[in-house]
């Protein structure tokens, strides 16, 4: 961990949304709106969502006003930075007609979209290395992924409150920071101030901008302190060293059918999930036939299309879905990229209509009680 | 991500609802791939769909051949592309069938129905280097005799003397003299050595399944057979997340896999 | 009568089998043979006899008014008939040489009295014919699945 050097006020953290919005960057990041705190574009501290915080649990939801007036009093909200790295939809080229017999395809350009990520939590950071390994490590990457990424300035925030559902203590991805931010703060909401690192030379840069105080041994302490107390008061457990083989050992578990009773098999959980990458692609043209075009858009394993073959589908019950989607979050995600899909961040239990808790789900298969 | 233009050079109907298109490519250069390769085929206005790549590998000049049948909208719109028109194509993705692996040894390849097709390129790809491997044996299960893929080429791989070429069929007429009964039915009559022989299997997975099966009462081994899958694809490339089939991905870690490593994930029902 | 004895002892069928057993078992065969295109037998005629190929091809068929099915083909070293071994003894098949056809065919009543007398001949027989029947049931589970057909 790079020691932290400075610390600044709410007019240090403004002046930062600004540095960046004048680099040409689009700053993105938490802001209240229909009742939620969302992920969307900010112009100022103003916008963010001082003084609330969250109250999350299976299938719950609720913003309650805090009694300071803490900018980043809150855990994560039902978006997830995929929303921009990733987006929900996506051209991916046109092709112009003359005649029956010539066409011309034309590739949608990547256009490079210059983000400021602004309060990216640990699980966070975790969730786009991921999708990194997903877009851009593999033989074939993403141009349209890779030009936002690349682009990409992250402020990361070390979480002074731990959600109703987090788990990222059981996951390793949390609650601090570890690298991949270009900033990184940590909110002492009594003192009204911010502890702030750089973990890039860019990031130094414009740190280097801002009003600032030197950080005194005590700033440090308290931040530490911030991050142990968020550490020790996680909403949710998971043990999760041995989740790989423990689910691909127990595919026939009579656990799958309890699960999928309750399931709904809505997709809220691969929406708002992080690392949830999965798309399909739709085909439109014009009336007269002559202008065609692609596009990508965010799909759902939980679908019953998804899987579909030949006439039939190869995973028709809710039972077997759901166990595509846990398995592979959890387990044979380790198989294709190394790591575990889930960072513990909580949101597909807190989104979940019907409060399906994926904590509790692997307890129940490992014969515990729940 | 992007597909390039093709055009049909030529197009054959082969059996109902089966056609093969000879491509060219619109830059004119020749689409080259390994055996066991498919590619993401536009029929543009309609969508998308893989297909296996059907032709000689080592006579990429002479176009990219693609037999198709037609399943759904998509693949009944390219099925259905006359001379001249345009096509998207995409690829070639996804790890063919391994042909070294069987040099110096008996060759079993078994084909069920339209599996055929996605063989034709490792059947030429070991008859044009004949003398590197040992038996040849050809096991082809059909429909019924209207349905047998490629018929005239089967009967001149046949007059060839040093491949053994056995076809059957599920159901036949009284107009029918050759063998009735399904493909499996074919493997303990197959003379090859089973210590010695790489076996490679395409077609429904029901049938692969117990043709694998049979094969292994023969006494090859699930490490010494390659079967290729198929799932839902959208891709192609690994990004879309529709064809994984529990850990692996069919479009980019297959679609030919050995079967040791196939056969645990077959077993399991709806996975 | 020797001659026939060899033959029926080197067929495969009775691979294995002790030679005093074979002998007895010769003691019903006969040799036969069936032109291209000759019935073997007709479905509802009495099964009365166990047929071991020696060479050539039987279609074994189903027919309705408007058309005959081949169900399954047999050929060289394979066995045709199991209709004898269950009551009441009557062929549920057509059997149609397809090309020239030798054969050993087997007396059914001579036989099923042969393993009357003799249990440890009758066990011999059924452990060599029930691999056969079972396989022919796998093979036409499949068939049924009509596994080729996607319109479904």
């Amino acid at each position: 961990m790079t020691t932290a050097s400075a610390t600044i006020d709410k007019n240090g953290l403004d002046a930062l949304i600004k540095a960046l919005a004048g680099r040409g960057f689009r700053v993105v990041g938490p802001t209240l709106r229909d009742s939620a705190i969302v992920y969307d574009d900010i112009g100022s501290a103003k916008d963010l969502p001082e003084g609330w915080t969250d109250e999350q649990d299976g299938g719950t939801y609720r913003l309650v006003r805090r009694n300071d007036e803490a900018l980043f009093g809150y855990a994560v909200g039902p978006h997830s930075w995929k929303k921009f790295l990733h987006p929900p939809i996506q051209s991916l080229w046109k092709a112009a007609r003359s005649g029956k017999l010539t066409v011309h395809v034309e590739g949608a350009p990547s256009v490079p979209e210059k983000f400021a990520l602004f309060g990216v939590r640990a699980c966070e950071l975790h969730a786009i290395a991921i999708q990194d390994k997903v877009f851009l490590h593999g033989p074939h990457g993403d141009p349209h992924y890779r030009a936002r990424r690349e682009n990409a300035f992250i402020v990361a925030v070390n979480c002074s409150k731990a959600g109703g559902t987090c788990f990222c203590v059981s996951m390793n991805t949390g609650p601090r920071v570890g690298s991949g931010f270009d900033i990184a703060l940590t909110e002492l909401a009594d003192r009204g101030r911010f502890v702030v690192e750089a973990g890039t030379e860019r990031g130094r840069e414009v740190l280097a901008e801002l009003p600032q105080q030197q950080a005194s041994n005590e700033d440090a302490a308290a931040a530490g302190k911030v991050i142990e107390k968020t550490a020790a008061s996680m909403g949710r457990h998971m043990k999760s060293d041995d989740v790989h083989r423990l689910l691909l050992a127990n595919l026939e578990h009579p656990r799958w059918d309890d699960v999928a009773e309750r399931c709904l098999a809505c997709a809220n959980c691969t929406m708002v999930c992080p690392t949830c990458f999965c798309t399909t692609v739709d085909e439109s043209t014009d009336l007269t036939g002559t202008e065609s075009s692609r596009t990508r858009r965010w799909d759902s394993c939980f679908t019953i299309e998804f899987s579909y073959l030949h006439g039939g589908t190869v995973r028709p019950t809710t039972r077997s879905r759901y166990r595509q989607w846990m398995t592979h979050k959890l387990a044979t995600w380790h198989d294709q990229f190394g790591t575990s899909g889930c960072v513990g961040c909580g949101r597909c239990i807190t989104w979940c209509p019907v409060g399906i808790d994926i904590t509790q789900e692997v307890a129940a298969i490992r014969g515990e009680p729940t | 991500m992007v597909p390039r233009v093709a055009r049909v050079r030529r197009r054959t109907r082969e059996i109902a609802d089966v056609s093969t298109l000879t491509l060219e490519m619109e830059d004119g250069r020749p689409f080259r791939y390994e055996p066991g390769q498919f590619n993401m085929m536009t029929a543009f206005d309609v969508g998308e769909v893989a297909i296996s790549i059907s032709g000689d590998p080592d006579r990429a000049e002479d176009g990219l051949v693609h037999t198709i049948r037609e399943v759904g909208i998509v693949s009944g719109a390219v099925a259905r592309l006359t001379t001249g028109e345009a096509v998207g194509i995409r690829g070639p993705y996804g790890r063919g069938w391994p042909v070294d692996v069987a040099r110096g040894s008996d060759v079993v390849i078994m084909a069920g129905g339209l599996g055929l097709a996605p063989l034709r390129p490792l059947i030429y790809a070991v008859l044009n280097a004949r003398k590197d491997f040992g038996k040849v044996v050809l096991l082809y299960g059909a429909r019924n005799p209207a349905e047998i893929l490629y018929r005239a080429e089967l009967e001149q791989w046949r007059r060839r003397l040093d491949v053994d070429i056995q076809v059957t069929v599920d159901t036949a007429r009284d107009d029918w003299y050759g063998s009735v009964g399904v493909v499996t039915t074919l493997v303990p009559r197959a003379t090859f050595d089973a210590r010695n022989t790489i076996a490679y299997v395409c077609g429904p997975e029901i049938m692969m399944r117990f043709a694998a099966a049979a094969l292994r009462d023969k006494g090859i081994q699930d490490e010494s057979m390659y079967l290729s899958m198929e799932r839902n694809m959208k891709c192609g490339i690994g990004l879309c997340g529709h064809c994984q089939m529990g850990p692996v991905f069919v479009c980019r870690d297959g679609p030919v896999f050995r079967n040791d490593h196939l056969r645990p994930l077959m077993s399991v029902k709806e996975l | 009568m020797e001659g026939l004895e060899r033959i029926v002892r080197e067929h495969p069928f009775f691979s294995g089998m002790k030679e005093e057993q074979t002998a007895i078992l010769a003691g019903c065969a006969k040799n036969v043979r069936f032109e291209a295109g000759q019935y073997l037998f007709h479905e509802g005629e009495p099964a009365d006899q166990l047929y071991l190929l020696r060479s050539g091809r039987v279609a074994l068929q189903i027919s309705s008014p408007e058309r005959a099915v081949t169900i399954q083909t047999v050929g060289e070293s394979e066995i045709v008939g199991a209709s004898w071994l269950v009551a009441p003894y009557r062929w549920g098949l057509d059997a149609k040489a397809l090309e020239l056809t030798r054969a050993i065919s087997l007396d059914a009543a001579c036989l099923r009295g042969k393993c009357e007398d003799d249990h440890g001949l009758g066990y011999e027989l059924m452990k060599r014919f029930m691999p056969i029947l079972h396989q022919r049931l796998q093979a036409a589970r499949l068939q049924i699945l009509d596994v080729y057909d996607i319109r479904k």
